[in-house]
């Protein structure tokens, strides 16, 4: 009936053509888990404090009060550390009989070492764990803007060093004009396109000219800071009641969610800015994942060549991606200005769009992953004021590293074999 | 059903397309890719393209793709005169390839690579996966394909991404499909698979464009074949010549296709590889306890589809490889965990597969190219000094004594043509004092002329009593310089044979099927 000619068989008998893999065994974890369970025996156990620690897990404000958890800090520090101490074993063990460690028993042990340390440092005093925490989303508010706009942007092909830049140029711009307008909102407007900008540089540079992204994201950096420092001296500071008076955005409570002990006042007594973030984590994931744009996306970041040939332009889609990056990190910018500190300081950003740089990678170039790594170092960063406010034996100087050591051990150690996307980073010369 | 039944009348259309090239040039610089070609494919017919390496074949085939713009000629289809600004028009136009470097995205599953481009959504603007998928399937009963719509596409075997490439043109609605050198990765019984799916596809009314070097294919399959040469449409040639009519038409003048060469006599056994196995730094393992002997004066081939683990193999008896486990002994010592610079002073010449990228220096002069493997040491460097006199003449000597065609010894190595580039790492590597010869995909991309003379060095290089290892993926080559065979798949050694075994055996090996009466290979 059919023009059709028989059909062929398949190539080969064996089904699975998969590639055969030996486990690769690695002392990494162990032997880092077996240094923090050392620290953790010396500190808990050995140097252990007597006393109470208290953890305050509820505000005045709420609606359901929880009790104050009382720990007495020795009992507490020992038991932690057999459980540490335990869960090392496991490790040992499982690398001995060529298994990988699972990353879920990695995020157990360090839950357990932080609690254990909180409870330490705590030792005859009170810590408000709602405080810490709402702190510590306050810090990560930029940085997961940044990390998105870094994902957006290393997905589609182009690094984005200049996430530091596009922040500052945000902070600044926001100021500025929402002090001048006094509306908050055109300040949040004013931000994205300064990120905007300062993207289309990285990206006409990088995509037409065919310049090294890093180089051009370094030398932005380094321009925004110049640019901003120098007209912050000359223009705003001397007219700080015209222009570095920005109004913020007021608190929003949501109604009955405000109210769920713990997370309700830290995720839902929040300003427009946080409530915009989880929106846009949200929109980024399903955008980059189910949508035409987030499909093309990605295969222009991971194979230029084979994008083109079904019909893609390559070069466009690299531009107003890295463009939209910068809109999304312009936000986080005035997070700075509009959010929380409320004026305009010279490089008041301070790294923070390196470390969300971090975040991207740690967080292996996913949006979700990437806002949880921003949320660990914005804890990080948050510890250690609440722990010089309650006046911690730990030296503050050395707490002011925690953060950044925590950035380098989580990007060194956890995602040492994790793959970008394949073109990244390379312009694509279409010859 | 009634699906199936809808894409069954699809089939029985009648649109066929006629394609039609006329006078298409196309310059690199001073380099002309295409001079005037001219190529009328007729609706329904495959038509193969042959040509030599660098004749101009893929240069011509980018241009119909849209993917470059020719400066003179025009491209018709069914008389009517394209315009196209890009792959995208050309697929609109019904122009499909199945490119030589699979154009896939090798983290996307197979549905997603078919459906880049030509995205449908659901509400919400979600990607319609499932209707992704159930055209993948599809298409692929409809050819008796056996593609996973969900498999990522970097897991499939390289057969099978071919068939997602295939796929993809249909699922465009190609009448024209263009296989720009299909055969290059796939096992003999995946090439004849490939020749009764473009059969298939010609009886469904698609018109085929055939680029190809192999003159054993075109014979088999093409309706009508066009030749060129050097950029120029040289003639056009029935499937019913003979390899030698065609090979000559193709290299311009009289080509002797087969290797002068006297039975070898092998002599002690000089490498011993025992239990070598190599992992990659994720752990899959590359080369799977593999153990063979190499004699003096003998060439054992190893062959096998790209990617079956003679490249890591080769790397680590370089010294390249990091996880390698057992033992390589030369001449009774051990070579195992030595560095590269250890393994070449322990007289091992090597000739990389990639000689772009690990074989020269492409910025560096020929005589340049010729010291590194001796950047170190007298008499080519005195007191830090390279000794500029000494190289040129040395450099002379080997540009004669090897043929390399250049402007001179300071020429870069990145302006010659890849048959002299080849020359001159021959010249370096056989200029030592070898124990050990080992050439990887020797003549890839060469020119009949130089595949010629390679393959003569070769043999000298065995007859002077040297053991050497060649590497391809060649059958033809194979067949015409091995003493024994050995053939790899998945890592593993499945046999080695005689050097006279018949193509069809080989072929059944390299898919991984042992020979029938050998046992397991010692």
């Amino acid at each position: 009936m059919s023009t059709v000619a028989p059909a062929v068989q398949p190539a080969s008998p064996a089904a699975d053509h998969r590639p055969e893999f030996e486990v690769v065994t690695s002392w990494k974890a162990p032997i880092a888990l077996g240094i923090f369970t050392v620290v953790a025996f010396l500190l808990f156990v050995a140097f252990g404090r007597e006393g109470i620690s208290t953890l305050r897990l509820s505000t005045s404000s709420d609606l359901i009060q929880l009790p104050d958890l009382e720990l007495p800090t020795l009992v507490t520090g020992i038991v932690i550390s057999v459980l540490l101490l335990l869960i090392t074993g496991v490790s040992v063990w499982m690398v001995r009989s060529k298994r990988r460690v699972p990353i879920w028993l990695i995020s157990v042990f360090a839950v357990l070492f932080l609690i254990g340390f909180l409870v330490w440092a705590a030792a005859g005093e009170t810590i408000p764990v709602p405080g810490l925490l709402f702190g510590s989303l306050s810090l990560a508010v930029p940085l997961i803007f940044g990390a998105l706009g870094g994902v957006i942007s290393e997905r589609v092909g182009v690094v984005n060093i200049a996430i530091e830049g596009q922040l500052l140029a945000g902070a600044f711009t926001s100021a500025m004009v929402a002090s001048l307008t006094n509306q908050p909102l055109l300040g949040l407007v004013a931000a994205m396109f300064a990120g905007v900008l300062v993207s289309m540089v990285l990206a006409s540079f990088s995509i037409k000219y065919f310049v090294d992204q890093v180089i051009v994201g370094v030398v932005l950096n380094v321009l925004v800071i110049g640019v901003t420092g120098f007209l912050y001296s000359q223009v705003m500071a001397p007219n700080a009641e015209l222009l570095n008076q920005p109004p913020r955005f007021e608190r929003i409570n949501i109604p009955l969610l405000s109210e769920i002990p713990i997370i309700g006042p830290v995720l839902f007594r929040q300003t427009l800015i946080v409530y915009i973030m989880y929106v846009a984590v949200a929109v980024v994931y399903y955008g980059l994942f189910h949508t035409r744009w987030g499909l093309r996306l990605r295969s222009v970041g991971e194979h230029p060549q084979a994008a083109d040939t079904v019909g893609i332009n390559v070069a466009r889609t690299r531009f107003w991606n890295v463009s939209l990056a910068g809109a999304i990190v312009g936000l986080g910018g005035a997070y700075f200005t509009l959010g929380s500190v409320g004026a305009f300081g010279k490089e008041m950003t301070a790294g923070a769009g390196f470390i969300a740089l971090a975040a991207v990678i740690f967080g292996r170039w996913d949006p979700i992953r990437a806002t949880l790594a921003a949320l660990l170092f914005g804890f990080a960063s948050n510890l250690q004021n609440v722990l010089s406010v309650i006046g911690s034996p730990v030296p503050s100087e050395f707490m002011l590293m925690l953060p950044y050591v925590i950035t380098i051990a989580a990007v060194a150690g956890f995602v040492g074999t994790s793959r970008g996307p394949a073109a990244s980073g390379k312009p694509y010369i279409k010859s | 059903m009634s699906k199936s039944v809808n894409f069954r009348s699809s089939l029985h259309r009648i649109d066929l397309m006629k394609l039609e090239l006329r006078g298409i040039t196309k310059r690199f610089g001073a380099l002309v890719a295409n001079d005037h070609i001219d190529l009328t494919v007729e609706a329904g017919e495959i038509h193969a393209l042959l040509g030599e390496n660098g004749a101009g074949k893929s240069t011509l085939m980018n241009v119909l793709y849209g993917l470059y713009r020719a400066e003179e000629g025009e491209i018709l289809l069914d008389d009517v005169v394209q315009h196209f600004n890009g792959p995208g028009d050309a697929m609109a136009a019904g122009i499909g390839m199945v490119h030589q470097h699979f154009m896939l995205i090798p983290v996307f599953t197979v549905a997603e690579n078919v459906m880049l481009g030509h995205e449908e959504t659901k509400a919400g603007g979600r990607l319609d996966l499932p209707a992704a998928r159930k055209h993948v399937r599809e298409i692929s009963q409809r050819f008796g394909f056996d593609v996973d719509p969900d498999a990522l596409v970097e897991d499939l075997p390289v057969g099978v991404q071919q068939r997602v490439e295939i796929i993809k043109a249909l699922s465009r609605d190609a009448k024209v499909l263009v296989f720009d050198e299909p055969t290059a990765v796939l096992t003999p019984a995946e090439t004849d698979e490939l020749m009764v799916i473009m059969r298939q596809l010609k009886a469904s009314g698609t018109s085929i464009v055939f680029i190809t070097h192999k003159l054993r294919e075109v014979r088999e399959v093409a309706d009508r074949i066009t030749v060129i040469r050097l950029g120029k449409v040289v003639g056009e040639a029935s499937p019913t010549a003979s390899n030698v009519e065609l090979a000559t038409q193709m290299v311009g003048r009289a080509v002797d296709l087969t290797v002068d060469k006297a039975p070898a006599v092998p002599g002690a056994a000089a490498l011993a590889v025992r239990g070598l196995t190599v992992l990659d730094q994720f752990g899959q393992i590359l080369v799977n306890n593999v153990s063979f002997e190499v004699h003096t004066g003998e060439i054992l081939a190893i062959a096998g589809v790209q990617g079956n683990g003679q490249t890591a193999l080769t790397e680590a008896l370089m010294g390249l490889q990091t996880r390698v486990t057992g033992e390589i002994t030369l001449d009774g010592k051990s070579l195992r965990g030595h560095s590269v610079r250890q393994v070449l002073d322990a007289g091992v010449g090597f000739v990389p597969e990639d000689r772009n990228e690990d074989g020269l220096v492409g910025e560096f002069t020929i005589a340049e190219n010729l010291m590194l493997d001796r950047s170190n040491a007298e008499p080519f460097v005195k007191r830090w000094n390279v000794q500029r006199a000494f190289l040129s003449a040395f450099a002379e000597k080997k540009v004669k004594e090897f043929d390399v065609r250049a402007q001179g010894i300071e020429t870069p190595v990145g302006k010659l043509s890849g048959g002299n580039q080849q020359k001159v790492v021959l010249a370096r590597e056989l200029g030592r004092d070898l124990r050990l010869f080992i050439a990887a995909q020797p003549t890839r991309g060469l020119d009949v002329g130089s595949v010629e003379f390679v393959h003569e060095r070769i043999v000298a290089t065995r007859d002077a009593g040297t053991p050497v290892i060649v590497i391809s993926t060649e059958l033809d080559e194979v067949a015409a310089l091995a003493d024994r065979i050995m053939v790899m798949y998945r890592g593993r050694i499945v046999g080695i044979v005689p050097g006279d075994t018949p193509r069809a055996v080989l072929g059944l090996m390299m898919a991984g099927e042992t020979p029938a009466g050998e046992g397991a290979a010692a």
